[in-house]
């Protein structure tokens, strides 16, 4: 019953406190051994369960639908995508803290072996200066992909994304950075306390001139990650650290991109509509289990916003339209988070066909507290509570 | 005397501590055997080295991601050899550095106050014609800088920033790069990019933010880029640059890498002595000194940042000093020496180029004008000292007299070409003032590659409020006005 997040890399930073053996939520939570709260991360329905399920996914291209296809967890298919997208373009480098020994996630491993140290390569520990670095090297036109070890960590290098990469094509009209993708891991691990935990993606989804993006599994990662590095803009991309390891399903070995801006409809429903992205959705569809269990069968259609920003307004909207009730999840603090600007869109925009008030199942606005989080982060019993409310109102 | 801790060891600083740094050291056995690990691209970086004086430093990036170092078990170690530090020698002797008795970097002039070559060994390598260029071009800046701050004080101009005393360094340093190379300012090299041939109908064109703009009018004014002279577009905030221009001759390198190009070019970053306080200064010299990367970092220390003195800006030997530490090869160079400046920029270029390494120049000078057309700069320094600065030493005399000297130029010469460049800059200035602003769609334009649907439904709720309240809003100075938006 528990996401099992097991470690074999034999190195890691300072900074990567994941123990070496770490068995799932329970040692550090108060949640009890009965409780809907435990999930199996790898069992979520919507993850590709075998070849065909992988390669029968509509978004996908001929090439990837006729290859072949691989289980892997979420590293593993991150890996995939930055070795093709290596492959595929020589301009491409990989830049970050710790990713010429694989990265302490290993979401780089082998790929300095394969593409050398010229394209694969450790920078000094300066957040502000790698981002810069990339900024740089993606304005003379070529692709650099930046890793900050902790989207906790993005935060020195604010002002280079806020104030440079969003603005170098407005400011230019000439000139663009648009071959940079910031890839960070980010979200609740269990025990991450204040700074390796936090999901900063409001931060820069209000920023214009940035892309935003967050995967929900490995098959979605691949495709995401190559759309984000391929996209002329800078991306954002936020890869839920909780799912390296724990989310596992079959990733199709060819090239293929998934399209940023489109939200996916991983369950069809018509009572309730649930909208989230990440990590969110493994406890929404449990959510969504347990409502029609316990609540008479009621139908909860889900939502994979996949792209924070620009999103997917016509698929949330549709959905909205039909179901007159919506529950948006996400575990960064609620004032000012993705929710508000997604709650204030769908009011404006489905205001006479809505039944209840939208509800919003967020992270407390507190810091994540390491003895706390299993109260902290939104998790099954609160988002079938808020469905609950939704559907009593 | 201090007492250290409760061991009670006695330390006292001693004189002239400074040799020890620059002393010149033997690698021994246990050193060598760094190098014989995975080497990283840095690691040849100092084999051409031209320079001596910083040998005791800038190996440290050597060791990167080799992981293989270990103490020697042989006789008496006279040498550090933990990884961090891998050129120090042992000692018994407590001292601490004393910056305070250190001798300052000194700093490189070629032509003194009367235009006289100092050093008659070497010989300047431009001709009458880039001579004249050079100095008509500073002249430009120069001209162009009154004109410009006193529209600015009319109200024609919504701000502006000047660049005297300042127009030696920035053309000099400018003359002595190729023009493949690549620029990132910071505001304040007007010269430079006029060197590189930006036209004054361009300068123009930003200043009023008007159609012909690049920028499409959406920054402020001395914001200037050009694409055809591979100068990237000039931001507000101070020092970012410095990262990015490492991070575009990371570029070059890398294009060049398998065609081995004899003249791959390099970047040259320009900032001021305020902005090297900033973190990407730092951020900026490490990362391009452990990616050996071809970049010419130049400061420009006016001796101000707004107001604050450089007094206050820093505690040690001005910028220059810190490039040593960064092991990066550094040079201070008189900013109001033309030929100095371009002297030192073109060596500085040969290492960058041939040597894959970036090179860090300080060009002293002083901010003879106001911080920009928003500053008076009488609030906190004295005109007598302003005034003494342009009578004792500013870079346009000082090649006047060169030139002189020469016979390649005189005062009708001066008048002439004055009244010259004058009507000129009038000129493009009228006809950039009337020139309409840009169409409204280059509002929404530009944020990202192409127009994403929240864009275009705001670009729509524009729409209805201007032709809801069409006597609201004048649209008559935008091309095409109202259609502007369709």
């Amino acid at each position: 019953m528990n996401a099992v997040l097991r470690r074999t890399a034999p190195r890691l930073s300072s900074r990567a406190i994941l123990p070496s053996r770490y068995i799932g939520l329970r040692r550090f939570s108060a949640i009890p051994e009965s409780s809907p709260n435990h999930i199996n991360l790898s069992e979520a329905s919507f993850l590709a369960r075998s070849s065909r399920t992988a390669l029968s996914n509509t978004e996908l291209s001929d090439l990837a639908k006729n290859g072949a296809s691989k289980s892997m967890n979420l590293y593993q298919s991150v890996n995939d995508a930055l070795r093709i997208a290596l492959e595929t373009d020589d301009t491409a480098v990989l830049l970050g803290e710790d990713v010429a020994f694989g990265g302490v996630f290993r979401c780089s491993m082998g790929l300095q072996e394969q593409f050398g140290s010229q394209r694969v390569f450790n920078t000094p520990l300066s957040e502000q200066g790698l981002v810069g670095f990339a900024i740089g090297y993606a304005a003379m036109n070529q692709t650099a992909i930046a890793e900050i070890q902790f989207a906790d960590y993005v935060f020195p290098a604010f002002d280079q994304i806020v104030n440079e990469a969003a603005k170098y094509r407005y400011r230019s009209n000439t000139f663009n950075c648009g071959g940079l993708t910031i890839r960070m891991p980010c979200g609740g691990v269990g025990h991450g306390a204040m700074y390796h935990s936090q999901s900063g993606e409001a931060f820069f989804s209000h920023c214009p001139g940035l892309k935003v993006v967050i995967p929900r599994s490995p098959l979605q990662a691949k495709g995401l990650l190559l759309a984000s590095i391929r996209d002329p803009n800078p991306v954002i991309f936020m890869e839920p650290k909780i799912l390296y390891r724990a989310s596992v399903e079959h990733v199709p070995l060819e090239d293929y991109e998934l399209p940023l801006g489109k939200a996916e409809i991983i369950r069809p429903g018509s009572d309730v509509t649930l909208i989230g992205y990440g990590t969110q959705l493994y406890h929404m569809q449990a959510a969504a289990d347990l409502a029609k269990e316990k609540l008479g069968g009621v139908s909860c259609e889900i939502i994979d916003l996949r792209t924070i920003v620009p999103w997917d307004r016509q698929t949330v909207f549709d959905s909205v339209n039909k179901t007159g009730r919506v529950v948006i999840c996400h575990e960064a603090a609620r004032s000012n988070g993705v929710g508000a600007e997604l709650a204030a869109e769908i009011q404006e925009n489905c205001f006479l066909r809505l039944e209840s008030p939208i509800q919003r199942v967020t992270g407390w606005d507190t810091h994540v507290a390491l003895s706390f989080e299993s109260f902290q982060l939104p998790d099954v019993t609160r988002t079938f509570h808020a469905i609950k409310k939704s559907l009593n109102f | 005397m201090i007492c250290f801790g409760r061991s009670g060891i006695k330390m006292i600083r001693s004189r002239g501590i400074r040799a020890l740094t620059v002393r010149p050291v033997k690698v021994n056995q246990s050193v060598s055997r760094i190098h014989t690990g995975k080497v990283s691209l840095a690691s040849d970086r100092r084999s051409n080295s031209t320079s001596t004086t910083h040998s005791g430093v800038g190996v440290a990036g050597t060791v990167g991601g080799t992981g293989t170092v270990s103490q020697s078990s042989r006789g008496i170690q006279k040498e550090l050899v933990f990884p961090g530090s891998i050129r120090s020698q042992f000692t018994t002797q407590l001292n601490f550095n004393d910056p305070s008795e250190a001798t300052p970097m000194p700093t490189y002039r070629l032509i003194d106050l009367d235009g006289h070559q100092l050093d008659p060994e070497y010989k300047i390598p431009f001709d009458k014609e880039k001579s004249l260029k050079m100095y008509r071009d500073m002249l430009t800046v120069s001209i162009m800088d009154s004109i410009m701050y006193d529209a600015q004080r009319q109200g024609r101009l919504s701000f502006y920033m000047v660049s005297a005393g300042e127009e030696g360094a920035a053309v000099g340093s400018a003359a002595a790069l190729e023009p493949h190379d690549v620029m990132f300012c910071q505001y304040r090299e007007q010269g430079a990019i006029l060197y590189r041939g930006v036209t004054l109908k361009e300068f123009m064109s930003q200043l009023y933010a008007n159609a012909d703009d690049y920028g499409q009018g959406r920054n402020m004014p001395v914001h200037y880029q050009s694409e055809k002279f591979n100068i990237h577009p000039i931001s507000s905030p101070l020092a970012t640059q410095i990262p990015h221009a490492a991070g575009a001759a990371y570029a070059l390198k890398i294009r060049n890498k398998d065609n081995n190009e004899p003249d791959s070019g390099c970047v040259i970053c320009y900032f001021g002595e305020g902005a090297a306080s900033e973190g990407d200064f730092h951020a900026a010299l490490n990362i391009a000194a452990t990616r050996a990367c071809p970049v010419i970092f130049f400061c420009r220390n006016n001796g101000y940042a707004i107001s604050t003195p450089s007094l206050e800006q820093y505690k040690g030997d001005g910028i220059a000093s810190r490039g040593v530490g960064y092991g990066i090869d550094t040079i201070r160079v008189d900013g109001n020496d033309l030929a100095a400046v371009h002297r030192v920029t073109r060596e500085a270029r040969k290492l960058a180029v041939e040597n894959q390494r970036p090179v860090l120049i300080e060009a002293m000078s002083y901010r003879v004008s106001h911080h920009s057309t928003s500053d008076d700069s009488f609030a906190y320094r004295s005109k007598t000292e302003v005034e003494d600065w342009k009578r004792r030493d500013n870079p346009l005399a000082r090649m006047r007299k060169w030139l002189e000297l020469k016979d390649w130029w005189s005062e009708d010469l001066e008048q002439q070409t004055r009244k010259e460049i004058r009507r000129e800059i009038l000129s493009e200035m009228a006809a950039a003032e009337k020139r309409k602003k840009p169409s409204l769609d280059q509002i929404f334009n530009g944020v990202y590659s192409e127009l994403t649907e929240p864009l275009k439904r705001q670009r729509e709720e524009l729409k209805e409020i201007l032709d809801t309240y069409p006597e609201h809003y004048d649209l008559s100075h935008y091309e095409k006005g109202r259609e502007g938006l369709n």
